[in-house]
This record gives structure tokens, sequence and C-alpha cells, in this order.
């Protein structure tokens, strides 16, 4: 039986998978720091960027430094916290709910925190940003609560939990238009639609250390349940007879999955598909161990994302599409393709 | 007694699903549990598993009540092959059966030689080891059913619970099943539909009905033509095989 030599090829690859990964979202990242609508050649970018953390001191133009420091390459590491955020939960929530089309958004949170900051937008309560996201926040937050209540805070089982999900987002998609009709104006109209398809515009450093406070604190305590996920794939009782509580893990991984969301959400809109189509493309990649799983769409939604941003910066001229159109328009034939895949097995 | 149930009550509603219950099953013995659909043996199962907590009663391990045992704790000890559980999951057979590790582990220790060897000897014992590789869907009914009991064996557990293991696998498959659950020495509780088979590889039986107790003994004690008219609604003659030495159920039309 070669079974050592067996796990430590197996290790071997996967650390050089891990680091190929890293490699590829790092040069993405350089990559959306130095396209854009004023071309930066990347010795600049790389020049700029080590210039502000103290290690050179090249003679670079202020305005291409700032545009690199202050405004892409924060908007860069948002775009990949934020891909990675949504597939850890897209990831999570699949196994959890035992629903290969299970996603972020299926609880109702982007639902929600769109109303939260429409409602801020048109009705003009407070002002700037951070009402925005706080409105956002509130938002979702009403939605996961309802969501939770309605499925007895997850012990309802899976098809409970999406059934109360599916009605939150009705209602507070409801709520929305409701909020729009009645008091909106061309304009508002049009920023909300900008905001509901989702933007990095206007992310900047304090929105990064946010994101990656809370992926990172999400990716460690989704890791820490990852044998747990992996002991889901049987059902419920499955996971409880081998020791698992079952009801006590899933409402710590919605509330974290919740809470990520409602982050994310709150600080670029919604984006859609990314945590619909990383996850299954990951587990294509590595397998259905959550262990490695979570590292893996990390890497890849954090890569995914980063790219959809830039296609979406430099597909128009003059121009900046919304980011959840891009995502769309590469999620859905993924979409289409696992719908269809569904289908077969069943 | 290794596992023993003292007037376990269940239900659902106002509907009694389990009705009193107790029963007890000796170290390393087989306890197979009889009775009609909806008779409550899958409830019954689920309940000294764990998985239920009983209206009234309790469910003790070597005289402990399980509620005090942690479900964990418990999970290192007594393992559960449910009904036919399938996954939508693209999982291969040494990834299912390494689920049954997972109470010998704490979230962060690492794999040890001891638990990928637990694995192995699962693997072999129920004759999966040279498919440890294979994908999930690619595998036949009785193949799923011996990884999962792979995977419970994987748990190093004392007490075994099997609900209906034989469902839907050919007769040389259920025969394999039920002679290998009969040599793996643990004290085993498993729901049966196949009287027959019930006779040959249980010691003890518990025949259900409507969630009551109506017979509890050795075979060929409580197999009775009256038991099989009043509990099966059926006609039959029973009597000992020349072959097996068990008690033979011949059905009447």
């Amino acid at each position: 039986m070669s079974t050592p030599a067996r796990k430590t090829w197996e290790q071997a690859g996967l650390g050089l998978f891990f680091a190929l990964g890293g490699l590829v979202l790092l040069v993405a990242i350089a990559a959306g720091t130095g396209i854009g609508e004023m071309p930066i050649p990347i010795e600049t970018t790389f020049a700029a960027v080590t210039n502000r953390l103290g290690w050179t001191a090249i003679d670079l133009p202020p305005i291409q430094e700032s545009v690199i420091w202050d405004y892409r390459l924060s908007r860069a590491l948002v775009a990949a916290c934020c891909g990675a955020g949504l597939a850890i939960c897209g990831a999570v929530l699949q196994a959890l709910l035992r629903n290969p089309l299970a996603e972020p958004y299926v609880l109702g949170i982007s639902a929600g925190a769109s109303t939260g900051a429409v409602g801020i937008i048109v009705l003009g309560v407070g002002a700037g940003t951070i009402s925005l996201s706080a409105g956002a926040f509130a938002g979702a937050f009403a939605a996961f609560t309802f969501v939770a209540m309605l499925s007895n805070g997850g012990r309802g089982g899976p098809s409970k939990t999406i059934l109360a999900g599916v009605a939150a987002s009705q209602l507070f998609n409801a709520l929305t238009s409701y909020i729009v009709t009645t008091s909106g104006n061309a304009q508002q109209a049009r920023d909300v639609m900008f905001w509901l398809l989702g933007s990095f515009g206007g992310v900047r450093w304090p929105e990064f250390q946010l994101v990656l406070v809370v992926v990172a604190v999400g990716l460690l305590v989704c890791l820490y349940y990852a044998r747990a996920l992996d002991a889901f794939a049987f059902g419920d009782d499955a996971a409880a007879s081998l020791g698992i509580p079952v009801g006590t893990v899933r409402l710590v991984l919605l509330g974290i999955t919740a809470m990520m969301t409602a982050t994310i959400v709150s600080m670029v809109g919604s984006i859609g598909f990314v945590g619909l189509v990383v996850p299954h493309a990951a587990r294509f990649i590595v397998g259905h161990n959550h262990a490695r799983l979570l590292p893996t769409c990390v890497v890849a939604g954090g890569i995914f994302m980063v790219l959809a941003d830039i296609v979406s910066r430099v597909i128009l001229p003059q121009q900046i599409l919304p980011i959840g159109v891009v995502t769309a328009l590469v999620g859905v034939p993924a979409f289409s393709i696992i719908l269809y895949r569904a289908k077969g097995a069943a | 007694m290794s596992i023993s149930a003292q007037n376990l009550c269940w239900s659902v509603g106002k509907i009694n699903i389990v009705n009193d219950v107790s029963l007890s099953v000796p170290p390393g013995k087989v306890l197979g549990l009889l009775g009609p659909n909806g008779s409550g043996k899958s409830s019954l199962l689920r309940l000294l598993a764990g998985l239920r907590r009983p209206a009234s009663g309790q469910v003790l391990l070597e005289g402990r009540d399980i509620q005090a045992i942690g479900r964990r704790a418990l999970a290192r000890r007594m393992a559960l092959v449910e009904q036919h559980a399938t996954t939508e999951a693209n999982v291969r057979v040494r990834d299912v059966v390494t689920l049954g590790r997972i109470p010998h582990r704490s979230p962060l220790s690492g794999w040890t030689v001891v638990d990928e060897e637990a694995v192995i000897a699962a693997l072999d014992r129920v004759g999966m080891w040279g498919r440890a590789d294979r994908n999930w869907h690619s595998l036949s009914g009785g193949e799923r059913q011996r990884v999962h009991l792979a995977r419970a064996l994987a748990q190093s557990p004392r007490e075994l619970l099997l609900d209906e293991p034989t469902n839907h696998l050919d007769i040389q498959h259920q025969i394999a099943l039920l002679k290998l659950v009969g040599e793996l020495a643990l004290t085993t509780v498993v729901a049966l539909h196949d009287i027959n088979h019930a006779a040959m590889f249980c010691d003890q039986l518990l025949v259900l009905d409507a969630g009551k107790v109506v017979a509890q003994g050795a075979p060929e004690d409580i197999l009775s033509e009256t038991l099989m008219r009043d509990v099966f609604r059926v006609e039959a003659r029973i009597d000992s095989s020349p072959h097996h030495g068990r008690p033979h159920v011949h059905y009447l039309i």
C-alpha cells in the first residue's frame, strides 16, 4: 500500500497549486493596477507601490503615483477580497444547504441590503457613502434576521432555509421597487440602478481594511468548520451521527456568511454569480474536501473578480460598466451548464 | 448490557411513532428490528443513535444515559448506517470513509497514522480497498452500502446501528452484507424487512407494530403463524430449515 508516498505527493502538488494560484492573483492585481483610462507601465506601477511602502525612492510623476496608490491598487485589492469572500460564502452555503444552486444572495441578504441602500439614496436620510453603507448593512441584517426566524434559526433544515430566503428576497425586492417608484426621480433611479448592479468605484483604503478583516475572519471560521462541512454531504442526520452539532454549526456558518455578504454588498453593491460559479469551478479542480476547497475559492474568486473589474473598465471607452453586468455575462453561461448537468444527474 | 433502552416514547404531533419501547442487546450480539412499514423501526434507530430526543424514557450505553455522553464522544463509539443516504457532491470512496474519522479528530489536528490505518482497515473489511479512488456516483447500490458500512467502521465503533441496509440490493449483496455485519462482533441493531434474513442473521428479534413492541426474543421463540397473521397480515407456515437450522417462513397464497 503506497499511501504515505502518495500523501506526500498530493501535499506537494497542493502546495505548488496554491503558490501558483497566489502568484496568478498577484499578477492579476498588478494588471488591475496598471490597466485603465490612463495606461501606466508595469514598472511604474511597481515603483509606485515600493515607493509608498518606503522601500524605494524612484522619481515618478505625482499624478501617476497617486492614481496607482490612492485609486487603482486599493480598488484591485478590494475586488480581490470581495471575490474571495463571495466565493467562500457560496461554497459554504452550497454545502450547508445541500443545494448546488445556493449562493450568497439566496438568504435574501442582497435584497435586504439593496432596500437599505435605496432607502438612503431616495429618502436622502443622512449623507455620503458612510450612511449608504450603514443603510445597506442594516437592510442586510434585517433580511438575515427575517430568514433566521422563519427557518427556526436554520434548524428547520436546508429546504426551509432556502424557502425563507426566497421569501425574504421577494419581500425586500418589492420594498425596493416600492420606494423607487413612489419617491424616486430619474437621476435617483439611475443611481439606484448603478448601485444595484455593483461597482468598485469609490472604494479606497478604509474599505480595503474593513473587507480584508471581515473576509479573513470569515475564512478562518469557515476553515475551522471545514470537516463539519464535509460531513454535511450526506445530510443532517449523517453529520449529527458523526458528532457534529448540526444546529449550532448551521447557525454560526449562516451568520458568518451573512456578515461577509452584508459587508461586501454594502460596500460595492450586489455582484451576482461569483458566489455561485466560482465554488463549482473550484470543486472541479480540488474536489469536495473543504480544507482545500475554501482556500481555492479565495484564490479563484479573487482572480475572477479582479479580472472582471478590469474588463468592466476597459471594454467601453470613456465608460465603466457595472461590475455585475460583467460577472453575469460570464456567470450565466456557466450557470446554464451547472443547471444542465444537475438535470442530467437527477 | 451494551446498549439498552427503557420505556422510549417519541411522537410527532399527536401520533405516537415510538410507544413505550424497552430493549437490551448484550455485547457483540445482533438485534433485528422487524415490523411493517411505518411501524417505527427507523424512528427507534434514530432515538437509539441520539439523533432524536425521546419524549420520555432513555437510551443507555453500558448503563450511561446517552444524553449525558455528548454527541462527539457518542460518535466515537456508536455508528449509524442510514437507509440509502446519498449525495450530490462529487466525492470519492476514500473521502466518504474518511468522514468516519471526524469524531476522533479535533478541528485543527492533522491526519494521523491511526486515522489512515482505520480507513484502510475499514475499506479492506468491506472489500472496497481496490475501489478507494472510485467516484461515489459511479458505484452500484451494493457498493454504496458497503462504503457507508466502511465509513461506520472507520468510526471504530463498539455499537453499530443499521437502517434497512439491504434495501434495493440484489440477493448476493444482501447475503454478503448481512454475513459481514454478523462477523464484525459489534453490538448491532439492524432494521430489516426480510423476516427469513432476520431469522438467519440475528441473535434476537424485536417486532414492532404501530410503535409498540409486540414480540421480543430469539427468532425460534417468537416467530409464529399468529405473529405473521396479526402483525404482518399474511398467512404463513414456519418450520426449522433443514439447511441452516434457523426458522424459515413459507408464505401462503
